[in-house]
């Protein structure tokens, strides 16, 4: 009985010659090309032996190795004998280092209990809330040596810095603010012109930019924009080698990286938010005298009877705290990164969500703050 | 795959590059470049830094198009490949490069099973057992699960050699398979270089500037150089050392051979 299958230009056929299937290979046997099963060719039967046969005109690669040990592999689960002496050696190779790397190939176990798990992140979270606070203890003293020995500071770096987390943020700040502003306008509009107190729009925007949304806002853009960057920045140096290069010039990566950084975004942080105000408040004076007919003057006039130069000292002072998380998470995230570029794109995003979380955190406590001083 | 017969000339070369010209942003690096590798030779590709090596494979894998000429592989253009030609043509050749170039997110089997997924319809057990093959080939039987963050810098081109192995490619291109390496670790590298072409007939094309792997295992060489912009030299490495007197060959091959260095300590 014989039987034959081609699939593609590979081609298996087998004959029974007794209790041993003569199986003989020809063709092409190639990976990326289909090829017969082992199954198919064995067609239901059970031989005691099988014999394996390979055409010395054909070509092959890993495709009839495969093929090959499928058989060895059902011949060794039937308790049937191989015969491979017909195979050519090179072939013969090939399947004892397949058989030799199936044999210690082991799964390896990667799986953690419940406890090792917890116990691990609890530890982590240690060591980070750890490393937080070492980190802001090394930008204090490194500011310190900076009003010590100014001349040291790198002013250069600096203003390259403020000129990309300020002067380069201003078109994003723009937008965002402005229809911030528009939102806020139509969301008031839709409740005081219920109580036809339409002008107290006004207030609210003038009050809800200066204290609260400009300063949040710039923090958030701020937080995707240049605290990602920072990240990235710092991380790539990482990986890069550069920090380790910095730390054996006996140069604290903090003084030289972080200090530039952080005290760029202190200084254009407030000023950002300033400019964020304007642009809501103009917003929302669009609004006004387009949807509710009040007229910039009025609405001018009625914002400054609330709006006092307290609120805007408050927005301020948010502002420079919201700069220094940003740049703080930004430099930490980066001075963390895993040397490669996974971790990279890890310690960017982190910056990003840590940086929001502690600005969020950071406005409840300054409401809490503020209104036991009065402010 | 059958290993060619030694006398395998009279077969259409494995790579051949014809007037090549390759540069960036329109300036030419290298100029009139032409070869013909023969299959199942192990050719060299050298020279000193900056002289165009790795510009010259990147056109020869097609990351670049070449500014003029072109690349055939076994007779086939591909250079001028439509897009499925093209694709075919990507089946025939793997690339080693220079830092392994491992996808971090996958296991060492995964990284090595991604061409077979792409290119082949085998079932997923026999893709790992075909990737726990190729990895035990380059000597990384026991690592199949381990991520690339998680070996050496050798161990991570041995894996790249085998990704690059994975769909058994009749050519295989290396991109300073030594670079960084302890000599140790280099000679094994070039000795599995070597097993490759013989039992699976592979031709090796292979940028370099490595001396000791130059003269261990390359049939031929052509030496790039950076004034020239183009081959200054081309035959078997010894035989160039031996015979050429071109101060550019003399400098390059005979560098090693500082007077007075053997009396060091």
């Amino acid at each position: 009985m014989a039987a034959s299958t081609e699939t593609g230009s590979a081609q298996a056929s087998a004959r029974a010659e007794g209790e041993t299937l003569v199986v003989s290979l020809a063709g092409t046997w190639r990976i990326t090309a289909p090829r017969p099963s082992w199954t198919e060719v064995l067609a239901q039967r059970s031989p005691r032996r099988v014999r394996l046969a390979v055409d010395a005109a054909g070509s092959w690669d890993s495709s009839l190795v495969l093929f090959l040990f499928e058989a060895r592999q059902w011949c060794r689960a039937t308790g049937a004998q191989a015969d491979i002496e017909g195979l050519p050696e090179k072939l013969r190779t090939l399947l004892a280092q397949m058989a030799a790397s199936h044999e210690t190939s082991l799964p390896r176990d990667r799986s953690e209990n419940f406890f090792q798990v917890v116990g691990l992140a609890t530890l982590d979270a240690g060591l980070k809330l750890r490393a937080i606070f070492r980190f802001v203890g090394e930008c204090v003293i490194a500011l310190v040596q900076l009003v010590k020995k100014p001349h040291k500071f790198r002013w250069a770096d600096c203003l390259d810095e403020m000129q990309q987390c300020g002067a380069m943020a201003l078109p994003i700040v723009s937008l965002i603010s402005f229809l911030v502003g528009v939102t806020l306008a139509y969301t008031g509009a839709l409740v005081l012109r219920q109580y036809g107190g339409d002008i107290y729009v006004a207030d609210l925007i003038g009050l809800a930019m200066v204290r609260e949304m400009g300063a949040m806002m710039t923090g958030v853009v701020l937080a995707g924009r240049t605290g990602a960057a920072f990240a990235a920045t710092i991380g790539n140096m990482k990986a890069n080698e550069e920090i380790d290069a910095l730390e054996t010039l006996g140069i604290p990566a903090v003084n030289f990286l972080v200090l530039p950084r952080l005290l760029a975004l202190g200084v254009m942080m407030p000023l950002l938010a300033l400019y964020a105000n304007a642009l809501g408040i103009l917003g929302g004076m669009a609004v006004a005298k387009s949807v509710l007919e009040i007229s910039p003057t009025a609405y001018w006039v009625e914002m400054l009877t609330i709006v006092s130069l307290g609120d805007v000292t408050v927005g301020a002072i948010k502002a420079v705290a919201f700069g220094l998380i940003v740049g703080l998470s930004g430099c930490l995230c980066g001075l963390q990164a895993e040397r490669s570029a996974a971790g990279v794109g890890r310690a960017a995003t982190s910056a990003v969500v840590t940086a929001i979380l502690f600005i969020i955190v950071a406005d409840a406590l300054f409401a809490v703050a503020f209104n036991v001083i009065g402010l | 795959m059958n290993a060619p017969s030694p006398d395998s000339k009279d077969k259409p070369a494995a790579v051949e590059a014809a007037g090549l010209e390759c540069g960036y942003d329109g300036v030419a690096v290298l100029k009139n470049i032409s070869f013909a590798v023969r299959p199942g030779e192990v050719f060299f590709i050298i020279g000193g830094s900056g002289c165009g090596k790795s510009t010259l494979l990147r056109n020869l894998i097609g990351i670049q198009t070449p500014m003029a000429g072109a690349v055939t592989f076994s007779g086939r253009s591909f250079t001028q490949a439509t897009v499925e030609a093209r694709r075919d043509l990507l089946k025939t050749f793997g690339v080693l490069y220079q830092s392994g170039a491992l996808w971090t997110s996958l296991t060492l089997r995964q990284n090595v099973a991604l061409p077979l997924e792409e290119y082949t319809a085998l079932s997923k057990r026999e893709i790992e057992e075909l990737a726990t093959l190729k990895l035990a080939q380059v000597g990384l039987g026991g690592f199949e699960d381990y991520y690339p963050s998680e070996i050496s810098g050798g161990m991570k081109k041995r894996a790249g050699l085998a990704r690059a192995l994975a769909l058994d490619p009749a050519i295989l291109f290396l991109d300073e398979p030594s670079a960084g390496l302890d000599p140790i670790t280099s000679r094994k590298l070039d000795d599995l270089v070597l097993q490759i072409r013989d039992l699976f007939g592979t031709t090796l094309v292979v940028v370099s500037h490595e001396l000791a792997s130059i003269f261990a295992i390359a049939d031929r060489v052509i030496l790039l150089d950076r004034a020239e912009k183009g081959i200054v030299a081309e035959g078997p490495p010894r035989e160039l050392a031996e015979r050429s007197r071109d101060p550019r060959v003399i400098e390059f091959l005979h560098r090693g051979d500082r007077p007075g260095a053997a009396a060091l300590p």
